[in-house]
């Protein structure tokens, strides 16, 4: 017999992954944001010798899906067909957390309601009837603080004891919907995993999802006149359906609620929500954003990881790490053009392990413990509603302040988690800039670390490389057709975050990072050696030096160019080496470090906007930043020498 | 200004609807030994000649009446709390005590409401038209509260149902407390036990009762503007 599916649903932040993790004893990424989950997490799970498959869903708020995240959710539920759902929600907003409850018992699903974050309704006061609750709903309901494991005993209890629940109804609506959602259920023949009064409903909406999946089992005749009666209705009722739907469900939820919750006066204004208000006023707010900038990402992405961390890696490697393999290597390899595959100039462990180790390795990671400690604080959605307006004007919103504040660490990550952007225009814009504009933090890290020696230099910088972000979104925002952005965010309540959850979510970014990124530093290798010992290599890089020439580079930048396309980091991490050996200029570095900002997006991204956006745009995209890069570069050249910086 | 009777405005109403709403070639084959009717062509309101059968007079005159009546719908709806299979009723009664510049007011008073509870459109009036909106106003949207009010949610004013979705998502819907915190950059509100940030366009849609008397913002929203150049 096949394992019991659990699937695990709710709206983001209300700790789903955290459940996940604690039934699993794994970790998934936790975070005090919407759109961490955007992979589907599955593991396996025993509980008293049974075996169950449990799935994590990204966040959903209802069975109608907003956003590409919230039908990716759905499509879950509908595909899989679990055998148990846990429901998550926050006990401090039940009524919220029921109106999804309703709507998932409508649809006939197994259910179990878990109330997390007991210790903040605690905390303001609530008090919930759990007894009354289940008897109301008819399936079982479980208090938990999974930060704290709490609750999770009787949790593991009740997806073993879980009753195999039936079709509930709970909404009675108007006669003419109630005429046309029994018409519409006498036509659905086939068997799907909702029950036949919830599809109804779902079919009355605009839905298009749905309606292909019923169109594809339903004889032709029969999804006609599901078409017919939906279109009845709506000559009958003037609002759209599912605000109908929405209305009461609120009604049913609210009245339950208030049947069940005993509110003791809540607390005036505490520590945290003040802290949490000020945020959101101007004059604290940015003065904050600055002040996360300046000491979150320049002082300790660069200066400390890139600067101190990198510093003493790098030396330590040579010293010691290098000579080591080297000497092995001798021992063991008496070909000298195999030998150099591992520890040559581009030798697998010379170059490609010592760059992964020790300069990308301290520079992501100290960017990922800042970014997760953004996080899990309730920082990052007050920074959207902080930049929002100012996004608007790149056609973005306050809620792409995460994919691209994330692209400063990783873009090809960024990219992935660009899904949480309601509208395809968005995910195209930021898509787009991330690829030109955003550097990674490697990049980042490196180019503060080799700039920072002239103050003018990392402002210049900073300046082309804002303006072209910037500018390049004005512009994306005029000629791309579709509506423009609007923009809504839940702010959670500033959390103290916990020092033991940054370090976990930490170390499972940094761990995707390096799956995805060690593989390309030793085929970069790989790819290098071969083409050393076919002269392919030296042909790339005479080819390469030409444009180099056009904006003003010598010509051995060029196989830093080369690496770049590999990895952004990799290329950066090349200009890195370079410059400590003192060859190259400050007008040759800055324009560099410009053109490799800018320059195609690595591999990887490419191939992360490949599988995100499509061949078509993707490579529309990579043709333009080739050559949109060179130019910025040449203009920037020229400029400086008219100046006269050598 | 003459008056008509209920039953002409009736008519002259539902030819509105049928000429500018649906479109479509109007009938009164049904009508024809309605007194009502004869009355109208004499005072100039339907002409049998023409396609629409309302002349400009008419035309003009049965959009007020249409008004009137959407009017009386969202006044019933949102202030009175009246349900809905009663609204309609209770409405057609309703719209014909709103003469001679009441309907304005009650416009004014809803805040110049762009729809109906239905969805339907409500046609401008006068007072739309300048938009000067009095401090009196019970019904605003969020966009004009100032940091502080509260208000009790009363209806949603979009036709978007993207829009409409996003806002469900967050659970605005009527009925709903929700505390207004800040309007820059971000509208920042309360509502239950979270909190949520919108941009202006969003919170241009959502209709709040004042909850307490006290000030907010008259101009909506333009201070700010004139107060960031």
């Amino acid at each position: 017999m096949e394992n019991k599916k659990i699937a695990i649903v709710g709206p983001p932040n209300v700790g789903k992954s955290s459940i996940f993790n604690n039934l699993s004893g794994t970790y998934v990424t936790v975070s005090n944001y919407p759109g961490t989950t955007v992979e589907i997490f599955k593991t396996h799970i025993k509980l008293k010798g049974k075996d169950y498959q449990l799935i994590d869903t990204p966040g959903m708020y209802s069975l109608w899906p907003l956003s590409e995240e919230e039908r990716v959710a759905r499509w879950i539920l509908l595909k899989s067909s679990p055998d148990v759902i846990l429901q998550i929600g926050e006990a401090k907003n039940l009524e919220k957390t029921l109106m999804f409850t309703l709507q998932l018992l409508e649809a006939g699903c197994p259910l179990i309601l878990v109330l997390n974050i007991m210790d903040e309704a605690k905390d303001e006061g609530i008090h919930i009837d759990i007894h009354q609750l289940e008897n109301i709903l008819g399936i079982p309901v479980v208090e938990t603080v999974s930060v704290r494991n709490i609750g999770i005993g009787k949790l593991k209890e009740a997806i073993i004891n879980a009753p195999a629940t039936t079709e509930a109804t709970f909404l009675q609506y108007s006669r003419s919907i109630e005429e046309a959602i029994g018409a519409i259920a006498s036509y659905i023949k086939a068997q799907y995993t909702i029950a036949k009064r919830a599809l109804s409903v779902l079919l009355l909406g605009e839905d298009p999802e749905i309606q292909n999946i019923v169109r594809a089992r339903e004889e032709r005749q029969d999804f006609e006149k599901i078409v017919q009666a939906k279109e009845q209705l709506k000559r009958k009722i003037s609002q759209p359906l599912e605000y109908v739907v929405n209305v009461a469900l609120q009604e049913k939820a609210q009245d339950i609620a208030q049947r069940v919750t005993k509110s003791k006066k809540k607390k005036e204004r505490n520590f945290s929500r003040l802290l949490g208000d000020l945020t959101l006023k101007p004059l604290v707010g940015i003065p904050l954003l600055a002040f996360f900038l300046y000491f979150g990402i320049y002082k300790l992405v660069g200066v400390f990881g890139a600067g101190v961390c990198v510093d003493f890696l790098e030396g330590a490697f040579e010293k010691y790490v290098s000579p080591f393999f080297v000497f092995i290597f001798q021992k063991i390899i008496p070909f000298e053009f195999i030998r150099n595959l591992f520890v040559g100039e581009y030798g697998i462990i010379t170059l490609g392990i010592r760059y992964a180790v020790a300069i990308v390795l301290p520079i992501v990671g100290i960017f990922f413990f800042v970014f997760s400690f953004a996080e899990d604080t309730g920082y990052l959605p007050r920074m959207g509603a902080m930049l929002d307006r100012l996004f608007k004007k790149i056609g973005l919103s306050g809620r792409a302040v995460i994919p691209i504040v994330l692209g400063l660490g990783c873009d090809t990550m960024a990219t992935m988690v660009t899904r949480i952007l309601p509208t395809r225009r968005e995910r195209i814009i930021a898509t787009f800039l991330l690829s030109l504009s955003v550097p990674c933090s490697a990049q980042l890290g490196v180019i503060m670390a080799v700039l920072s020696q002239k103050g003018w230099a990392l402002a210049i910088w900073f300046l082309v490389i804002s303006s072209v972000f910037a500018f390049s979104g004005f512009i994306l925002n005029r000629i791309l057709k579709g509506k423009k952005p609007s923009f809504h965010i839940e702010l959670p309540p500033l959390r103290m975050p916990r020092m033991s959850n940054i370090c976990i979510k930490t170390y499972s970014r940094l761990k995707w990072y390096f799956k995805e990124v060690l593989p390309l530093f030793i085929w970069a290798s790989v790819f290098i050696w071969v083409g050393q010992i076919t002269k392919l290599f030296d042909i790339v890089i005479a080819a390469l030096a030409y444009p180099l020439r056009g904006v003003g580079l010598p010509d051995y930048l060029a196989k830093v160019f080369l690496f770049g396309f590999f990895r952004r980091d990799y290329g950066a991490a090349g200009l890195y080496d370079l410059n400590k050996q003192g060859l190259l200029s400050m007008r040759e570095v800055l324009v560099a470090a410009v053109i490799l900002t800018l320059f195609l997006p690595c591999i990887a991204q490419f191939l992360m906007n490949l599988k995100e956006r499509g061949m078509k745009l993707s490579i529309g995209i990579a043709l333009f930043i080739l050559f949109f890069s060179f130019s910025v570069g040449f203009v920037l050249n020229n400029i400086l020498l008219i100046v006269g910086i050598p | 200004m003459e008056r008509l009777t209920d039953k002409e405005e009736e008519i002259l109403e539902s030819l509105w609807v049928e000429v500018e709403e649906s479109a479509k070639t109007p009938d009164i084959g049904v009508l024809r030994d309605e007194p009502a009717l004869e009355d109208l062509i004499e005072k100039g309101f339907i002409d049998r000649q023409k396609e629409k059968l309302l002349t400009e007079k008419g035309l003009k005159e049965a959009e007020r009446c249409v008004r009137r009546h959407r009017l009386a719908e969202r006044l019933l709806a949102d202030i009175l709390y009246v349900k809905d299979p009663l609204i309609h009723e209770a409405s057609c009664k309703f719209e014909h005590g709103l003469h001679h510049g009441l309907e304005d007011n009650i416009c004014t008073l809803l805040g110049h409401p762009r729809t109906c509870p239905h969805g339907k459109p409500i046609p401008e009036g006068e007072c739309c038209k300048k938009f000067e909106k009095i401090p009196q106003r019970l019904i605003v949207s969020l966009k004009e509260l100032v940091p502080g009010n509260t208000g009790k949610i009363s209806y949603i004013n979009t036709q978007d149902t993207q829009t409409l979705k996003r806002l469900i998502s967050m659970g605005i819907l009527p009925g709903n407390q929700i505390k207004l915190l800040h309007r820059f950059p971000s509208f920042v509100f309360e509502m239950g036990n979270s909190n949520f940030a919108i941009d202006k366009d969003l919170a241009e849609n959502i209709y709040v009762l004042l909850l307490q008397t006290g000030p907010f913002n008259k101009k909506g929203g333009k201070r700010w503007r004139h107060g960031l150049k």
